[in-house]
């Protein structure tokens, strides 16, 4: 298991490199994880998309899709790329300290 | 006198009337299937239309041959579902009640959810291979096309039939070869997803069979939209692909009726338990097939196997007892990989494609994830499985569920299954 220090503690990853456990979570680490994903300081937009990820994540076990993102943050998707360049999900799942999104088979 | 309606006549509404009517009395139970056309189409068969391998009258038959006696059959558009008062709102006016319910409206191509795709260049220089319509064209087109740049695009997931847009990559290639012509043709694939494909085992053996065969890849590719003037299609990251012929999946959606209704999710799938095909919602509506949101395969196969655990749960329902057939996510697909050969694989939600012999462990007759002639055969030979067993409702030799038995997991890939 790969370790991270993030804000000031050591916590677990997993093979995406995003949290193993989603008690490690705090606004810091977000912050932390927007840095190193080139997404910088993180505004009131971003915290729309990332609590809304986790929201969904409570109810429904994976991150949502990013026509879900759109259809119902109230985000559109133009704004979404912009706000989490190249790979507005997997990103956002990330900051959110949720794993990678399981996608479509 | 109680009354099953089964929407759909497609590959699982036409199953699962074949099995209900033989195992239900007509004087007991009446059976109504509704769809909106008279045609069945041999969906697998279209990937093989533009090469001209296979023509329309190969793919098409009257519904009505496939169709048990004593069963209603209405043809028309659905307006609505109103599932709370156990109705369906059909566009010719007529309101059908029901007892149980089976969704199989299955999931269509909806090329206008991206900017720009059905606009000039729609059927000129861009074309779909899902619709009978789009690979007809596509034929046509391709009989006098010079060569150039030949992108596939696959718009989002899910799409139907994941390994489509794989055949349809290797047949081309062969195609061209077999004109003379490969030289001048620049094959690429332009991909939402990390790999070739889903799963890893899989996508490591036909990302092999690509770089073989000369076919590029752009991978975590999210369409934005088509410039027709300067024919490219760009990102929502604003990455560029130019192409002269751009061969698309759009997004799959299930049916607009499913939205009408507001029973589905953001792409209109309508939310069922993946293992009974229990709609989430209510519990006289089963749905089956394409029009589910189950994280399997969108995919005849899929359909075929889930019939037989649906029949079983809906006999269970309607004696009132509880449901105890579970669907395992299995499917079973042959992938075209050119010059007369075939792969096959079979896998469930648990288990990835893996090697190994089908059906009979170590005799086969067909090798999975393996390049073979004898697979290229099966995937022939099924078109006449498909029109006289499969949606008829006759039994196969084939389990609903997934064995192990003949399958092996590659050892340096131990541990990696999804």
């Amino acid at each position: 298991m790969e370790t991270a220090v993030l804000d000031n503690r050591t916590v677990e990853l997993d093979k995406d490199g995003n949290l193993a456990n989603r008690e490690d979570w705090n606004e810091n680490i977000a912050q932390e994880f927007a840095n190193m994903e080139g997404v910088g300081e993180l505004n009131e937009r971003h915290w729309i998309v990332i609590n809304f990820m986790r929201k969904e994540f409570d109810v429904k076990g994976d991150a949502p899709s990013i026509r879900k993102l759109t259809k119902e943050s109230g985000v559109s998707t133009k704004e979404l790329y912009a706000l989490f360049p190249k790979g507005p999900a997997k990103k956002a799942a990330k900051i959110a300290g949720l794993p990678k999104p399981k996608g479509c088979i | 006198m109680k009354r099953i309606v089964i929407l759909g006549a497609g590959t699982a509404g036409t199953i699962m009337a074949n099995k209900l009517r033989k195992a239900l009395k007509p004087e007991d139970w009446s059976i109504t299937i509704v769809d909106k056309e008279e045609t069945h189409y041999y969906q697998p068969g279209f990937l093989f239309i533009p090469f001209g391998i296979y023509s329309k009258q190969d793919v098409i038959k009257p519904k009505r041959q496939f169709f048990p006696k004593h069963i209603e059959v209405i043809i028309s558009e659905i307006d609505r579902i109103a599932p709370d008062e156990n109705k369906v709102y059909l566009q010719n006016e007529v309101i059908l009640d029901y007892d149980f319910l089976v969704v199989a409206t299955g999931t269509e191509i909806c090329p206008e959810e991206i900017e720009g795709m059905k606009e000039e260049l729609w059927y000129k220089n861009i074309f779909d291979f899902y619709t009978l319509e789009g690979a007809m064209a596509l034929a046509d087109f391709l009989k006098t096309w010079k060569g150039g740049k030949l992108v596939l695009n696959i718009a989002e997931m899910p799409i139907k039939c994941p390994v489509a847009p794989l055949e349809f990559l290797f047949l081309a290639d062969d195609f061209f070869r077999k004109k003379n012509m490969r030289d001048k043709v620049d094959l690429t694939l332009v991909t939402p997803l990390d790999a070739a494909f889903t799963k890893p085992i899989a996508a490591r053996e036909l990302g092999d069979f690509m770089e073989k065969k000369g076919i590029n890849i752009v991978t975590e590719f999210n369409i934005g939209r088509v410039e027709n003037e300067e024919k490219k299609i760009v990102s929502w990251d604003e990455r560029e692909v130019e192409f002269d012929l751009l061969v698309t999946i759009p997004t799959n959606m299930g049916i607009k009726a499913i939205e009408r209704s507001e029973m589905g999710d953001e792409l209109n799938f309508i939310p069922t338990d993946k293992h009974t095909l229990q709609s989430n919602g209510w519990e006289n509506v089963f749905v089956i097939g394409d029009a589910t949101d189950l994280p399997s395969s969108k995919a005849g196969s899929v359909a075929h196997f889930q019939a037989d655990i649906l029949f079983e749960n809906m006999m269970s329902a309607i004696a009132g007892k509880p449901l105890e057939a579970n669907f395992d996510g299995h499917a079973n697909c042959f992938i075209e990989s050119g010059d007369g050969k075939g792969l096959l694989i079979d896998f469930n939600y648990e288990t990835e494609p893996l090697p190994g012999k089908f059906p009979f462990p170590g005799i086969g007759p067909f090798a999975l994830l393996k390049e073979t002639r004898m697979n290229h055969l099966g995937k022939m030979g099924f078109r006449w499985l498909y029109w006289n067993m499969l949606i008829k409702g006759r039994d196969l030799p084939l389990e609903p569920h997934m064995s192990m038995a003949g399958k092996y997991i590659p050892e340096e890939q131990e541990g990696e299954t999804v």
